[in-house]
């Protein structure tokens, strides 16, 4: 198996150059993609020079880095100098940012190869990356079925075996729920420990981005990557990123599990049985679990469906065709900001800036958008509670496995209920892992959910860790590429 | 202290105007309050501007620490509480403002609850004094400059990012004539505070003005906020023409619509811009961006420690110093002038070594601040040496301010400065030496001089000043006169 940690080290001794790394996986890429389209944008030149100056460096002697030819994928919300960061949208359709996001920065400084921007729900507002402007990505297990979103391209490509390590952002689960229903490792780290600099906003008080990997481990050398202050982010932890690798096969003897009900009950039996066995896993290896009751988590969706929008109604007021991105002439100023914005954003967007304009509005702000962040602490308070009898929390990432794709598009409610195992997290801005735990009757991904308190990421891999060594053997998807390898 | 009673101005037949203030400064920081981009005023359009600063996207705003400590200066000067405060988002969408938002701080600003002592005596309530960016700059190209008929516009973002402090008084100020009194003692505190440099014609310190007028004891009445306020001079012209028109309006029996109105300096009028009705919903939420900021007890006191006197307590130093004609009113007005300019330290510098203070006075404020950059630099040795010469008769009160301009020019020594242009006054005896001869040399004329015609003085100090190729100083040869009368 080759994971991005054993790419690293043939890479770090030589044994092979970075240079073949990145033309097996551009290769793959090229011959797999277009059934998957995970990649919005393959960046075979860039990647091509990353590693021929990485091989150069090797050959002085120099440290390429930890991740050092690490072929990554990164969601095109990330932003990349000199290439352009559409979000899915037209509205950014041609855009190129000036300068990297800070996670590209430190990518780069690890040696690892951005070799791609992948495919997501236009500004990541989505459960199923079917609404890009650029066209659906298909889930490699099942490629009539949702990846799920809003970073499908990213749990797509580390599925299907195009790269080993992606970058996704996740809001309310955008990247649990696409890596639960595409068979991979998805993390969401504690909101404040990776820089959100560089990270086109979605809904700045709960944008997170984190890893997607095949394997636990690879997933928390990832995070120790890319996390750590950044002064360019008011809202990133002044306090070094948590440890994950060191500590990552300690296991989880005399560990307290706790059980939520509500992270259980109501999802789909093949996925509670997954759940329930997961629970059996760490209790023999240890761990000490209790079901229990946090009623409030039920709360989640309903406030997060204020509170994202009303954020995101304020982040995207500024295309408006002025300075950057699509312009559509109008006879005034207002009528282009007008017509700009009309042909520039889907369906999901306008929706959703309705949505938040109207949950701020004068007149309605106390009840909607003040009421959802009084929900908000409660959230937080009943997690707290719950953390005092557990360490951690077990549950389902997603109620269902895959659905096919076209299925609740005309429906945003049900594609909003995809959501509700994974928002809690990040209104308490709490990390939270899935990893790929069996799969249902007709071989989709079954993922289960670790969920610990702010700046338990140690806590979060060390659990995820145990159950990947009795989660059930993966199967290759079919559209598994050349260079997929499992786990 | 309360306020004295001001008296209803006259030609507001009775109706008692009712006015509050609120002033927009920029503040004089190095950078823009949420990037590393120069806050510079006059450079080439859209050049001191970043990703943060033009809100491209994935950009964020790290908040200006220099910022906060001026805002803290502000609200220290004006005796307001300091409190850990919050920015907020203010939506709206507009094409010179990058984000379609402008980050201020809304309900929870950084100062409240302070107040200004005007020079009569009276005190305006503060109500807050709180932080926000400012917006980039429209020029309307074509259609006489306005938006709707345009051809096209420019923006220049440079301002965009800007920090600026809003300063909100209460609606305590009763006459035109008073609320210019405010807005120039508020501008004397930005620039005492080092926080603004207060120039209204480049916009670093811009005015609006909210006017509404009652009966006396009654209700306040509707209120219309005036905009579009680019001097001391349109600030009190719009309010006394905004009050008569109010006036007018509330005495044909209508009633005043609460309004945003714009004033034509031109026209001399103001004219509604929008209504209550059309007002924007800024849909106002706490910034996620930003965290809240907490100064601490620590540097709350550094910065107090920083703020010195403000003009106020200044202007009373200086009239200390004159004794009782200090508060009168020519004396007073030049106090407020020596103070505006900052040249307080130079005037007492030299009243300590022994230059009386009606001299030190004059000279400070007339002549000083003419040019009050480079008096702020005079080295105050050098000034009061000046001053010693003139004050023991050695220059004259001419001579004085002419090497007191070259002083000015390039520096320098006053004494050498006053030998080059020939100043070196005669010593008292090569004068009376010089005296002597015109009088031997003119008996006719003295004898009618001390037989009491004052004209003939001047028929001497001439012959004096030609003799002496006119280093003779007049008021030395005018007491060589005087003492031979007696």
């Amino acid at each position: 198996v080759t994971t991005a940690l054993v790419l690293a080290e043939q890479v770090r001794s030589a044994a092979v150059s970075a240079s073949e790394v990145i033309e097996r996986h551009l290769a793959a890429i090229d011959e797999s993609d277009g059934a998957v389209h995970a990649f919005l944008r393959v960046l075979h030149d860039d990647a091509r020079r990353q590693a021929a100056d990485l091989d150069d460096r090797i050959a002085a002697g120099e440290d390429p880095g930890p991740l050092a030819g690490v072929p990554v994928a990164v969601k095109d919300n990330l932003c990349t100098r000199g290439v352009p960061t559409t979000c899915s949208s037209r509205i950014l359709a041609d855009w190129c940012p000036p300068y990297d996001a800070t996670v590209i920065e430190r990518l780069r400084h690890a040696g690892a190869v951005v070799v791609g921007k992948t495919n997501l729900d236009e500004f990541a507002m989505g459960s199923s990356t079917e609404n890009s402007a650029f066209g659906p990505t298909h889930n490699p297990y099942a490629p009539d079925r949702v990846p799920g979103g809003s970073s499908g391209g990213s749990a797509a490509a580390v599925a299907a075996g195009l790269v080993p390590l992606a970058l996704g952002s996740d809001t309310g689960g955008s990247i649990r729920q696409p890596a639960a229903l595409c068979g991979v490792v998805g993390m969401k780290p504690t909101y404040g420990t990776v820089s959100r600099f560089g990270l086109v906003a979605f809904a700045s008080s709960l944008d997170q981005i984190g890893p997607f990997s095949a394997t636990v481990a690879d997933a928390a050398a990832l995070f120790e990557v890319i996390g750590g202050h950044d002064p360019l982010d008011s809202t990133s932890l002044d306090r070094p990123a948590p440890r994950a690798v060191e500590n990552l096969d300690d296991g989880v003897d005399g560990l307290r599990v706790g059980l939520p009900r509500e992270l259980v009950d109501g999802v789909a039996p093949e996925v509670a049985a997954q759940v329930r066995r997961a629970a059996e896993v760490l209790a023999a290896a240890g761990a000490t679990v209790t079901e229990c009751s946090i009623p409030e988590l039920t709360l989640g969706l309903p406030a997060y469906y204020l509170l994202a929008p009303a954020e995101a109604s304020s982040n995207l007021s500024r295309y408006d065709g002025v300075r950057y991105g699509l312009r559509v002439d109008g006879e005034d100023v207002e009528a282009m900001m007008r017509a700009t914005r009309a042909a520039g954003f889907g369906a999901e967007v306008k929706r959703r800036i309705m949505l938040g304009t109207y949950a701020l509005s004068a007149g309605y702000y106390d009840a909607y958008y003040g009421q959802a962040q009084k929900v908000r602490t409660l959230i937080i308070n009943a997690f707290g509670r719950a953390y005092k009898e557990a360490d951690v929390l077990l549950g389902a990432t997603t109620p269902t496995t895959a659905f096919p794709l076209g299925a609740k598009v005309d429906d945003p409610m049900a594609m909003y209920m995809s959501d509700v195992c994974t928002v809690p997290s990040n209104l308490a801005g709490h990390p939270a892992i899935t990893i790929p735990f069996g799969v249902d009757a007709e071989g989709l991904p079954i993922g289960v959910q670790v969920l610990a308190p702010a700046l338990c990421e140690p806590l979060v891999f060390r659990t995820a860790a145990v159950l990947e060594g009795e989660a059930p053997a993966p199967v290759a998807p079919v559209l598994a590429a050349a260079t997929w390898t499992g786990r | 202290m309360t306020p004295p009673p001001s008296p209803a101005p006259a030609g507001t037949r009775g109706w008692e105007p009712v006015i509050g203030l609120e002033v927009h400064c920029e503040l004089r920081t190095v950078t823009k309050l949420f990037c590393g981009c120069r806050n510079a005023f006059g450079d080439e359009p859209n050049t001191n501007i970043c990703p943060t600063c033009l809100g491209l996207p994935g950009s964020l705003p790290v908040l200006n620490a220099m910022a906060v400590e001026l805002a803290m200066r502000i609200g220290t000067a004006l005796h307001c509480d300091i409190r850990p405060s919050l920015f907020h988002r203010k939506n709206y969408f507009y094409p010179d403002m990058p984000k379609d938002y402008q980050i201020s701080q809304y309900d929870e600003p950084i100062n409240v609850n302070g107040w200004l002592e005007l020079p009569d005596g009276s005190r305006v309530g503060v109500e807050r004094a709180h932080m926000e960016e400012d917006t980039g700059k429209t020029s309307h190209i074509g259609g006489g400059g306005r938006i709707h008929d345009a051809q096209y516009s420019l923006v220049d973002y440079n301002r965009a990012g800007v920090p600026l402090v809003e300063i909100v008084s209460r609606p305590d100020i009763r006459s035109a004539a008073q609320a210019r009194l405010y807005a120039a003692e508020l501008r004397g505190i930005l620039i005492a505070t080092g926080a603004s440099d207060g120039r209204m014609e480049e916009g670093s310190m811009r005015v609006d003005a909210n006017v509404s007028v009652r009966r006396p004891d009654a209700e306040f009445g509707t209120r219309c906020e005036i905009k579009n306020l680019n001097s001391l001079r349109s600030l009190v012209r719009a309010i006394e023409y905004e009050i008569t028109r109010q006036i007018e309006v509330l005495e044909s029996g209508g009633t005043v619509a609460q309004q945003t109105r714009h004033w034509d300096e031109d026209q001399g009028t103001t004219g509604a811009l929008r209504s209550k009705e059309e007002a924007f919903d800024y849909r106002y939420f706490p910034e996620p961006d930003l965290v809240r900021v907490v100064p601490d007890a620590s540097w709350q006191a550094e910065v107090a420690a920083a703020v010195g006197a403000m003009p106020a307590d200044r202007r009373a130093g200086l009239a200390a110093l004159l004794g009782p004609e200090g508060s009168t009113g020519a004396k007073a007005d030049q106090i407020a002038t020596v103070v505006e300019h900052g040249l307080d330290a130079l005037m007492t510098a030299a009243v300590s070594a022994g230059i009386g203070p009606a001299l030190a006075l004059a000279r400070t404020a007339n002549e000083a601040s003419a040019d009050p950059e480079r008096a702020r630099a005079l080295d105050p040795a050098a000034y009061t040496a000046l001053l010693r010469m003139e004050q023991s008769g050695t220059l004259s009160a001419t001579q004085a301010k002419d090497v007191l301009g070259a002083l000015l020019e390039n520096g320098g020594d006053p004494v050498e400065l006053a030998r080059r242009r020939g100043y070196e006054a005669l010593a008292t005896d090569s004068l009376a030496a010089v005296m002597d001869e015109l009088i031997a040399a003119h008996p006719d004329e003295w004898q009618r001089y001390l037989g009491g015609d004052n004209k003939l003085a001047g028929f001497f100090t001439g012959l004096a000043m030609q003799a002496t190729d006119k280093k003779a100083n007049g008021k030395a040869v005018a007491q060589e006169l005087q003492r031979r009368r007696r």
